[in-house]
């Protein structure tokens, strides 16, 4: 099925109304059936991109799936926010075991399903990136391989935010954590080192890999629904927003998650089979400073001591991102607005 | 039906018949045989439906295990030594969530330094992650513990782990009288699990439990284990009426009545013990033996009963707690408690080292005279010890003292032929 490209916007920004689309493209959180897996009352802070985005993905999952859907939780901030016990804030079957395990259990019970012949129920993994790219690395891996029927989502906000803000293998370099200070003549994370994971799921050839953010919930929405309707091993990385590990305003959660693909910061792509299918292009793009300033894990290089060298390196990672993906062509810089979405606004 | 079999193969043709759905491997010795003979079976479609599955470590195999069992499949998988710790984070897990998962643990030593061969050292190290432990004395009763273990696991909610000691039951070859489908099935009905993972009715399972509500969780874990002591010896009666056999339940004892010195141990040594204990029998000596199978929950009533006639007990165990004493007899001695008992704690067999009748029976002979310690380490090479004490003294780099005492120990052709080289 080729997917009708999307020319309808309202005017003076980005964002696609749902009045302007038919009704099968219409963002799932429009529909008053929608299941609302993760329900109001939950304990995340304010302005949490986690919450936002694990909202959004499992109800599309379970639209997609036509509420058949199981999950499987790693520990973490979305874990704990989420089930203070006796509270519970799932409305679709969860279940947590470890911080290490979640790509392993949710194995098992792709194979339970499998051999019980309940393949009409899906399964759905999910940590953040620490029960992701670290601890849960291995049992990733061994699902990734194995090629088992789970779509695994990792809501990243770039560290250990739920035990205190401290430096994971996705905390991006110069970025200040508890553990990577900002202090000394390198201050925060280092540069040079962390995982980029959904580069590595692509090179196990699973059937999907695509990252999103929580800025373009629409996209995000339309990727695990694509997930859903494949079998195998999936995965999609979404950027999250942390307000506390961060140090951005709890209002800014979409702003700053756009500037981190607008900037480059973080692609925001689709690949089949280990090769990239398509790219969301930049389409205002925008100084890495503007993504940084935005956050007080990054004060350290605009303060009194102002460390503008490493600002250039990081603009540097934004730019190898763009030619390496192809995050910029000729339409960027446009707002395409069809005369009849002009109409319509009217 | 009597079959001339290995240990791990009576095993795997047994865990069969009581048809997992979901089976879970990673290699290790000595418990590889097991889980390839599953693995055949499976293949080839004689085991079906089952889904067996090859993962990259002993953590995703408990894990695997945990999500098979909590979408309502039953499970089964295997581990030893370095496998079982490197998992022992999710074993805890499955206890706590309730998941009867049946785990076969082919007993190995845990290294440093690396050792393959038997001991009880990883049962030991897992005494407290709230699964049943069930020992094995026999390759017939290793077979028959599993379709007990599925029954009572899944009558209770509670793993269970099945131990048989590596190599000594599970590459020995001897005559196992292997069930019947019909007579398994009779035995072990369907799972049906207490809590699912299902959309039609959706459950949160492993939610965050604080202070609030902890304890009550974990008290009703011990109150499971509690009720699995009640229901063991009821479990091994039926089996004993469906097989003629006495396999299972809390503890076996053998020519107790009247005995003075009762010899407490677990697993296959148990056999060497009977035949030490006969000739001193035979001999006079009014010596008896205690099995222990069922090491979690521990048996205390049923051990104190046991040794109500002993003025002497010593337990042989193939653990100890370092810098402590026997782990088995810490509890030996809270079930004898408030007797006026003499207990002895004999550490035999770390790491494979054979424990033969006459090292025993010369142990057995200082108890009975009296001149026993609280804590023996059995055939110790007393001689390499202090070599390497003494060396550890008088110098500071004195290197890795694994390496030094197996230089110690080594045949004077090979230390010849080290220095030449």
């Amino acid at each position: 099925m080729t997917k009708r490209p999307v020319r309808f916007y309202q005017v003076g920004s980005f964002a696609v109304g749902n009045r302007l689309l038919t009704d099968d493209q219409r963002t799932v959180q429009s529909d008053p059936n929608r299941t609302n897996s993760i329900d109001s009352g939950h304990r995340a802070c304010q302005g949490c991109g986690e919450a936002l985005g694990a909202r959004y993905a499992l109800d599309a999952a379970m639209r997609a799936a036509a509420g058949r859907v199981v999950t499987v939780n790693a520990t973490g901030c979305l874990e704990v926010f989420s089930t203070p016990y006796p509270e519970t804030s799932w409305r679709v079957p969860w279940l947590h075991s470890l911080f290490g395990n979640a790509p392993a259990v949710a194995t098992g019970v792709a194979a339970a399903l499998r051999v019980k012949g309940r393949e009409d129920v899906r399964v759905v993994g999910q940590a953040g990136d620490g029960g992701t790219v670290d601890i849960g690395f291995g049992t990733l891996s061994g699902m990734f391989e194995r090629n088992d029927d789970v779509l695994f989502i990792c809501y990243d906000n770039e560290g250990y935010m739920n035990t205190g803000v401290q430096r994971s293998a996705a905390t991006p370099p110069a970025a200040r954590t508890a553990t990577t200070d900002a202090v000394g003549p390198e201050p925060g994370n280092v540069f040079g080192q962390g995982k980029d994971l959904p580069r590595i799921a692509m090179a196990h050839d699973i059937a999907y890999v695509a990252t999103a953010t929580v800025a373009d919930l629409h996209d995000l929405e339309h990727k695990v629904e694509h997930a859903m309707t494949l079998r195998g091993a999936r995965y999609i990385h979404i950027l999250v927003p942390c307000p506390l590990g961060w140090g951005s305003a709890s209002s800014d959660t979409i702003k700053v998650a756009r500037l981190a693909k607008e900037s480059g910061l973080f692609p925001v792509f689709e690949a089949e089979n280990g090769r990239v299918t398509s790219v969301s292009p930049i389409r205002r793009r925008t100084p890495v400073e503007e993504y940084l300033r935005l956050q007080r894990r990054y004060a350290h290089l605009f303060g009194a001591h102002p460390r503008p060298d490493i600002v250039t390196r990081l603009q540097e990672i934004a730019d190898e991102n763009i030619a390496r993906y192809g995050l910029v062509n000729d339409e960027t810089e446009e707002i395409p607005v069809l005369e009849e979405a002009k109409e319509m606004v009217h | 039906m009597l079959r001339q079999i290995e240990g791990s193969r009576a095993v795997a043709e047994t865990v069969a018949l009581c048809r997992p759905e979901v089976v879970c491997a990673y290699p290790i010795s000595p418990q590889t045989h097991i889980i390839e003979a599953v693995g055949v079976m499976v293949k080839s479609g004689r085991l079906s439906p089952c889904e067996y599955i090859n993962v990259e470590s002993e953590f995703a195999a408990m894990s695997v295990s945990i999500g098979a069992s909590a979408a309502g499949a039953r499970a089964y998988t295997a581990t030893a030594s370095q496998g079982l710790l490197f998992m022992l984070e999710a074993v805890y897990n499955a206890s706590g969530l309730g998941l009867p998962i049946v785990m076969t643990l082919a007993n190995r030593a845990i290294g440093a330094p690396i050792n393959i061969w038997n001991d009880h050292g990883d049962a030991m190290a897992a005494r407290d992650a709230g699964w049943i432990q069930l020992f094995a004395e026999t390759n017939q009763e290793a077979a028959d513990l599993h379709v007990q273990a599925f029954r009572l696991a899944e009558e209770l909610s509670v793993p269970v782990m099945v131990c048989m000691d590596g190599f000594i039951l599970t590459h020995a070859v001897e005559g196992v009288d292997l069930m019947t489908q019909e007579e398994v099935d009779s035995f072990l009905p369907p799972y049906e699990p207490r809590q699912v993972l299902d959309p039609d009715d959706p459950v949160s399972i492993g939610a965050m439990v604080g202070p609030e509500a902890f304890e009550e969780v974990r008290y009703l874990a011990h109150l499971r284990q509690l009720d699995a002591l009640a229901l063991i010896p009821t479990i091994a009666e039926s089996f004993a009426t469906l097989t003629g056999r006495d396999s299972g339940g809390l503890v076996h004892p053998y020519r107790t009545d009247d005995a003075e010195v009762i010899v407490v141990a677990l697993g296959s040594v148990l056999g060497t013990i009977k035949d030490a204990v006969d000739a001193r029998r035979a001999r006079g000596e009014r010596i008896g033996v205690l099995g222990i199978t069922t090491f979690r929950p521990f048996p205390r009533d049923g051990v104190r009963d046991a040794l109500a006639g002993a003025s002497r007990v010593v337990v042989v165990e193939k653990a100890f707690s370092v810098g402590g004493e026997g782990v088995v007899l810490t509890d030996v001695a809270m079930a004898v408690g408030g007797r006026d008992v003499t207990l002895h704690s004999v550490i035999a067999g770390l790491g494979g080292r054979p424990i033969t009748q006459r090292a025993l029976e010369s142990v057995l002979e200082r108890a009975s005279r009296g001149d026993l310690e609280r804590l023996t380490f059995l055939d110790l090479d007393e001689a390499a010890v202090s070599r390497e004490r003494s060396r550890i003294a008088a110098a500071r780099r004195t290197g890795p003292s694994a390496e030094n005492v197996l230089y110690d120990r080594a045949t004077q052709g090979s230390r010849v032929a080290q220095e030449q080289s």
